[in-house]
């Protein structure tokens, strides 16, 4: 609570917050619903694999699907005990709508652990690092604050990197949003172990704890908390839009900026959300790995906005449920904020690990922070240049507009589009209610699907080339073991004759004198021939000499 | 006069001695503009264009032998990269070409039916399907450029052609609908009938 220097990152807005309908009241277990339905991808990276089957009985905490080894990947552990009653395709929470592989879990109400529950580290100092790595890893712990990237990665990406600073983000910029907020107000000693066990992992000089200043409460507890340590430091940050983009916080704590398609680690700075830090304390210190986390029920579609300690796997029905049911306003139900969440079609769907929110709101309120919902009518670009001023990564939104209206992707390309955040600062400024985070999003879709399509295009060469390489080769040995078979032929019959010669001088050679006799009876035959010949030529002389007229046979 | 044509048949021949012997000692191998078309190509080596693969047809627009509309797989987007690179007025594609299907499609070899004869292996262009003589044979779904070569050979017609299969993975936004595709980008136009579009 030092006076610190901050910095301002470029633009930024002030939608209308929420802030107040979900944070007055404490955070709630949800409640174990009779049915968890688990995705198998719930993080950036391979989907994990099952290793239960239907008809299986688990126990809570039991791992129920493994890390992909072969990239990025993160384990699944059953939320609760009871009955698999099914692996099969589900819908996901994504804004495609698509279904996805789930394990369906029948709970049974017990809610037992069984002996599932990982040994605790008491005494994480005194444990290798190594270890401790490996308790996040097995925990299944992602990213919370929204990209689900597996923490393990991330962690072990900077052990043997000089971090100087860790940056706790607690900023929770996104309007209605207040999970964080409920989070650091409850359990600031768990956060603040949690930070001291990254601490000890990766040795920061210094540890920064960014909240916005319409958490006060938070902000007070967490300093509390931090009272005694000497290298925490709770800052708070202005509240603007979108101060918690990891990139943006780092800039607003340290000035410094990542670079283009850089990650915070190029600059020695590795972040993490409050939850995020908190899910590591819980595994490492109790033993618990990732299968709950706050959830932010919100929005002036549910009668008692709250948050919820929810179970991985939730369906989105039970918390509304939970939360008094709906209103009469609830028009869309949008999975995270307003801003940057999108759209679910039903609510049978269930909650994830990075889902932090759940908002059920009117379209006449969602209007009012984001266009990019069908129901504004869109108006030409006018140019103003507000979208310009608002971008948090200085783009220029108008200029990538124009040219992925133009679908001159590469174009937009040029102008640093994989740079934009998708924060919906611009939609929100746009005069003209011109949804242009959805171009961007259809932009990069497309970007990423030609890249593909040259390097499977690429493989396809590869593979072509290859073949004819190997068609070649194959003709090129067929022929050589031809030749070879004939130059072996030659060399025996020359070895054979050369062995026949060689006996031939010794003792006379079987066949040789067998040639030599058939040559020599032929030449009998021949001779024998010749002289028949000659005797019939005289007789036949001797017979036709007196009949002078009579023809020759020989004629 | 004459030393001034005297000097530039000097220059003349010394620079066309300079340029011989630069083609002669900077020869490049290989043809790069028959590799720069290739790398355009979509590499189905299915070989629709009429030449035995992409290379080949990659060598014949290198000579200027063939025209560029002939890829259906690549389709218009091919055909304009092509046409931009060889700095050619862009081609009508052919109908065949508009026939291609929306989503990528990819061969599928229904197991039960599958004889085990080989003759699709030998067909593939890119060694993507796997089996072995009376083993029942598979496409790798991943290597599959989607040519069709497979089909015909196959004695037991087996082998289908599937859309690839759309997953949250290769799932894409669409384009955002905008009503403002109705106004002319100049406006060129009255009020009124921009009032009308809206």
């Amino acid at each position: 609570m030092t006076s610190r220097k901050l910095w301002r990152f470029h633009g930024g807005v002030h939608p209308p917050f929420h802030k107040e309908e979900s944070n007055q009241l404490a955070s709630e277990f949800a409640g174990i619903p009779a049915q968890l339905v688990i995705p198998m991808q719930q993080h950036i990276g391979e989907a994990a694999e099952a290793v239960v089957k239907a008809g299986d009985k688990v126990y809570k905490g039991q791992k129920i699907a493994v890390a992909d080894h072969h990239g990025i990947s993160a384990n699944i552990h059953a939320p609760t005990s009871g009955k698999i009653s099914a692996i099969e395709e589900r819908v996901l929470p994504h804004p495609s709508g698509l279904p996805g592989l789930c394990i369906v879990l029948d709970s049974d109400g017990k809610d037992d652990w069984g002996d599932c529950k990982l040994t605790p580290y008491s005494d994480y100092q005194n444990t290798e690092v190594s270890e401790l790595l490996q308790r996040i890893r097995e925990s299944g712990i992602v990213g919370l604050g929204g990209a689900a990237f597996p923490t393990a990665v991330k962690v072990s990406g900077s052990l043997n990197k000089a971090v100087s600073t860790l940056i706790i983000n607690g900023a929770e910029c996104e309007p209605y949003i207040t999970c964080d907020d409920r989070l650091m107000r409850e359990r600031s000693a768990e956060i603040i172990e949690g930070i001291k066990i990254l601490q000890y992992m990766i040795d920061p000089q210094e540890c920064l704890i960014g909240i916005e200043d319409n958490k006060p409460e938070a902000i007070e507890a967490m300093s509390k908390a931090c009272e005694t340590e000497e290298n925490i430091e709770v800052v708070t940050i202005p509240t603007i839009y979108p101060s918690g983009g990891e990139k943006q916080l780092i800039k607003i704590l340290t000035g410094k900026e990542v670079p283009a398609g850089g990650l915070p680690l190029d600059i020695g700075i590795l972040g993490q959300n409050v939850a995020t830090v908190y899910s590591i304390y819980q595994a490492v210190v109790k033993g618990i790995p990732l299968i709950s986390r706050l959830l932010t029920v919100t929005g002036n579609g549910i009668q008692r906005p709250q948050n919820f300690e929810v179970l991985n796997g939730t369906p989105i029905s039970y918390l509304a449920e939970r939360a008094g049911g709906y209103t009469k306003m609830a028009e869309y139900l949008i999975m995270g904020g307003p801003m940057m969440g999108f759209a679910l079609r039903d609510d049978h769907i269930p909650v994830v690990k990075a889902s932090n929110c759940t908002l059920f709101v009117s379209s006449t309120v969602l209007n009012e922070s984001n266009s990019a919902y069908p129901d504004q009518p869109t108006l030409p670009c006018i140019r103003c240049g507000k979208c310009m001023d608002a971008c948090p990564l200085n783009l220029l939104p108008q200029q990538l507009y124009w040219h992925i209206r133009a679908r001159d992707f590469e174009r937009a390309e040029s102008h640093n589009l994989k740079d934009c955040i998708e924060c919906g600062a611009c939609s929100y400024v746009c005069p003209s209610h011109i949804p242009l985070v959805n171009y961007y999003r259809f932009a990069k879709g497309e970007i990423r699907e030609q890249t593909e399509t040259q390097e499977k295009a690429r493989r396809a060469r590869q593979r072509h080339e290859f073949l004819e390489f190997r068609k070649a080769r194959e003709k090129r040995e067929r022929e050589e073991k031809r030749a070879a078979h004939k130059a072996a032929l030659q060399k025996k019959k020359q070895a054979a004759a050369k062995a026949r010669a060689a006996t031939n001088g010794a003792a006379g050679d079987a066949s040789d004198s067998k040639a030599d006799a058939i040559k020599a009876a032929m030449q009998r035959v021949k001779a024998k021939k010749q002289a028949r010949a000659q005797q019939a030529k005289k007789q036949t002389k001797e017979q036709t000499k007196p009949t002078k007229d009579a023809p020759g046979i020989n004629k | 006069m004459i030393a001034a044509i005297l000097v530039l048949t000097g220059l003349a021949l010394l620079f066309g001695l300079i340029l011989g012997y630069a083609s002669v000692r900077f020869k490049v191998e290989g043809d790069p503009i028959a590799d720069k078309i290739d790398s355009l190509l979509p590499q189905t080596q299915c070989g629709q264009c009429g030449y035995p693969g992409c290379r080949p047809y990659a060598e014949a627009l290198a000579k200027g032998e063939a025209p560029i509309n002939l890829c259906p797989p690549g389709g218009e987007t091919t055909m304009l990269a092509l046409a931009d690179l060889l700095d050619v007025e862009p081609l009508e594609l052919d109908e065949e070409a508009n026939k291609q299907p929306e989503v990528p499609e990819v061969a599928f070899i229904i197991e039960e039916d599958c004889i085990g004869c080989t003759l699709c292996i030998q067909a593939c262009p890119v060694d993507a399907i796997v089996g072995s003589a009376k083993h029942i044979h598979t496409v790798i779904e991943s290597e599959c450029t989607g040519c069709k070569l497979c089909l015909p050979p196959c004695p037991v017609d087996c082998i289908i052609m599937k859309p690839l299969k759309i997953s949250p993975n290769n799932w894409k936004w669409k384009p955002p609908h905008s009503i403002e595709k109705d106004y002319p980008v100049i406006p060129s136009s009255t009020e009124s009938e921009l009032e009308e579009s809206v």
